[in-house]
């Protein structure tokens, strides 16, 4: 009894985790399936969403709903922005130099951010937007911090699911990553959908981002890269260019981190999540939901 | 009227033109009227994930160089470095400070993991280094051997882990203790081995011994873990900013056992970011503000003039240390290493803000250690632990 207990706990741990990082994972592989890019500068979008929260709550003070629709423009825009100046440039360009671009944007963003009189490379402490609760319900704890991360991260899905399946913009963005000159050729605007799925990406990163931060109130420049490269590697394992593959890739990473830690030990955990990202490529690269035919 | 008024000012006028004169015959006559300039460094982490620390420590550091100065023999330049907490910063900020700065002395740094590597290297460019707080036995010795230009101002963490093990035995009358620490920073991993050992010995069980790393944020997993072997106390031997951000995810998660920690507590922000979930923990430290003593008491109360908050333990030992060396610059035989280091060696009874400072064999401060409590809005302090 007590040992299901102690498992029921872990999951709901790992559940608080990997909602995250399958808010971040799902920009990851959205950007991938347009544009065949790995966009390292996500991690750092989702830095820049916890800073924004920061902003607004602790200067304005501002309700949370707001926090979140103002967080969520601006990354957009950063988004936006990021696509224009750094990769629309480089659209003809050979893969690898949008590649070795990417990195550059997330070092560009990193250090300029940490200059003393922008963000400061410190650690900040994240005001609390409410008082934190904790609900006993016999089996497992729950705070209504998780509670919220559980929600917004479901409404945030739901609310994609229907962007991309049932508008116009949805078909235009799969008939793009499934063929970009087919699309073109068929008068979807690449360029429009391009930057739509940057916007979208975006967004939901600085969701994730304010999700972070009230979670573990404390946030620096810094603070995107571990859960970018776990994100990545959620995607990877999903299915990279796959919307579900990405939520179910970030779930499973974050249940892995936590049983590892929780049965092995928290040495092993970040061994662990990169092994399982080795034995994907090695053995099923397309990931759990790919298909095994290679498009051309 | 007039012209009386007048007559005194001309009479000033040529006071001063002789006054000025006879000071400038004497300027030329005793050269040693100028004092010459020296240059004195601190390392410390001023900004980075423990920058409370850096900031005290670089006050202390300043009012140890104004007390100085009134009357000193030498002019002190201060150059103060950064090193993030980071032992790579730290290393470059030690080799810029005496390779480019040329530097007679360094105070500083502050944290175990940078002041291991620092102290190597001020060691084998023949520096005389005090840190202030850097806690960690490595910092004065390496593969058992002494370094011979490395002091430290505090006392070392096999004496710290063993208080805080004797005051949950004795004091909190506990059976069963947890350690969480983090296992890639050797003041951490130090204090945990250390408590650990002792509280064995005391006979209480240590029913979780779990690890993290520098850059995790989630402790949900070690915690639940942790929270089913329902410890009395919790021992969380690390810097104010994890420790605050393991206290709120312990309080959250409903583990509701007793908070202990080392001296890296001490930080106005600990409760800043805590919040309520740190009030009622207990920690060791090298001071508290409470302390009644003569140079104590002046130091608290010039500091809170200067900087209108009362100085940290950070800022205590900095100037402790800070002081030390100046008092050595002062009084060895030339501004020579060997000499200052001779000084050192031989320099006793101390009398500074954290109490009387002898050094040991090792180069180590002989300290008490005080107990403090976290409360609401401050800490107030418990009791005292002799060697």
């Amino acid at each position: 009894m007590e040992q299901i207990s102690y498992i029921l706990q872990q999951v709901v741990n790992g559940i608080q985790l990997g909602a995250v990082y399958a808010l971040i994972a799902l920009g990851y592989t959205m950007v991938y399936g347009v544009l065949r890019l790995i966009n390292f500068a996500h991690g750092d979008v989702f830095m820049l969403g916890a800073f924004v929260a920061y902003f607004l709550i602790s200067k304005f003070g501002l309700p949370v709903y707001l926090v979140f629709i103002l967080t969520m423009v601006s990354c957009a825009l950063v988004g936006y922005v990021i696509e224009k100046v750094a990769y629309k440039p480089l659209r003809d360009a050979p893969k690898i130099s949008l590649l070795i671009t990417a990195v550059g944007v997330s070092l560009f963003l990193e250090y300029f951010l940490s200059l003393k009189a922008l963000f400061t490379p410190n650690y900040i402490p994240f005001p609390k937007p409410f008082e934190i609760e904790t609900y006993d319900l016999s089996f497992f704890v729950i705070t209504n911090v998780q509670l919220l991360i559980f929600i917004i991260t479901f409404i945030s899905l739901f609310i994609l699911y229907l962007l991309i399946y049932k508008t116009r913009y949805g078909i235009a963005m799969r008939a793009v990553s499934y063929d970009k000159e087919t699309a073109s050729l068929m008068g979807v605007g690449i360029d429009g959908i391009i930057s739509f799925t940057f916007i979208i990406g975006a967004s939901l990163a600085g969701v994730g981002g304010i999700l972070y931060g009230i979670a573990y109130p404390q946030i620096n420049v810094f603070m995107g890269i571990m859960p970018g490269i776990k994100s990545f590697i959620a995607a990877v394992l999903g299915g990279i260019g796959i919307i579900h593959g990405a939520v179910v890739g970030g779930l499973i990473i974050g249940l892995c981190e936590v049983f590892v830690s929780a049965f092995l030990s928290s040495t092993f955990r970040d061994g662990v999540i990169f092994i399982i990202l080795f034995a994907v490529l090695l053995f099923r690269p397309m990931g759990i939901f790919g298909k095994r035919i290679e498009k051309v | 009227m007039c012209e009386k008024n007048n007559k005194l000012t001309k009479r000033g006028d040529k006071m001063k033109k002789l006054f000025l004169v006879f000071m400038a015959v004497a300027f030329l006559a005793f050269p040693s009227f100028a004092k010459d300039t020296i240059k004195l460094g601190l390392i410390a982490p001023l900004t980075g994930d423990v920058k409370t620390f850096g900031e005290s420590a670089k006050n202390g550091f300043i009012i140890a160089i104004e007390d100085y100065s009134k009357s000193g023999k030498y002019k002190i330049d201060p150059v103060i470095a950064d090193d993030r907490n980071d032992p790579t910063e730290g290393a470059n900020a030690a080799l810029k400070l005496i390779t480019q700065d040329k530097v007679i002395a360094i105070s500083g740094p502050l944290t175990s993991k940078v002041a291991i590597p620092v102290s190597d290297i001020a060691n084998n460019n023949k520096i005389p280094m005090i840190t202030g707080a850097a806690t960690n036995p490595k910092v004065t010795i390496h593969d058992g051997k002494r370094k011979p230009y490395v002091f430290r101002a505090c006392f070392i963490d096999p004496f710290q882990g063993t208080v805080a093990a004797n005051f949950a035995d004795k004091e909190l009358k506990v059976k069963t203790a947890a350690v969480l620490y983090d296992v890639g920073n050797d003041y951490s991993k130090g204090l945990a081995e250390y408590f650990k050992a002792t509280f064995i010995k005391k006979g209480g069980n240590i029913v979780a011994y779990e690890s993290y790393q520098k850059d995790d944020v989630d402790f949900s997993a070690l915690i639940t873990k942790i929270q089913v072997k329902k410890p009395d106390v919790l021992y969380l031997p690390d810097y104010y900013n994890k420790v605050a951000l393991i206290a709120r995810q312990v309080r959250e998660k409903g583990l509701k056992s007793t908070l202990i920690g080392g001296d890296g507590w001490d930080s106005p922000e600990l409760i800043k970011i805590a919040g309520g979930a740190i009030v009622g923990g207990y920690f060791t430290n090298h001071y508290s503000p409470d302390r009644k003593d003569p140079i104590a008491e002046a130091f608290i109360k010039r500091y809170k003039e200067k900087y209108n908050t009362v100085p940290d333990a950070f800022a205590a030992l900095s100037y402790d240390a800070t002081m030390i060396l100046l008092k050595a610059i002062d009084n060895a035989r030339s501004l020579k290493s060997e000499d200052i280091v001779k000084y050192l060696n031989s320099m006793k009874n101390h009398k500074g803000v954290t109490g009387n400072i002898n050094f040991d064999k090792n180069g180590d401060a002989v300290k008490s250690a005080v107990i403090l409590k976290v409360e609401k809005d401050r800490v107030r302090y418990m009791t005292t632990v002799n060697p």
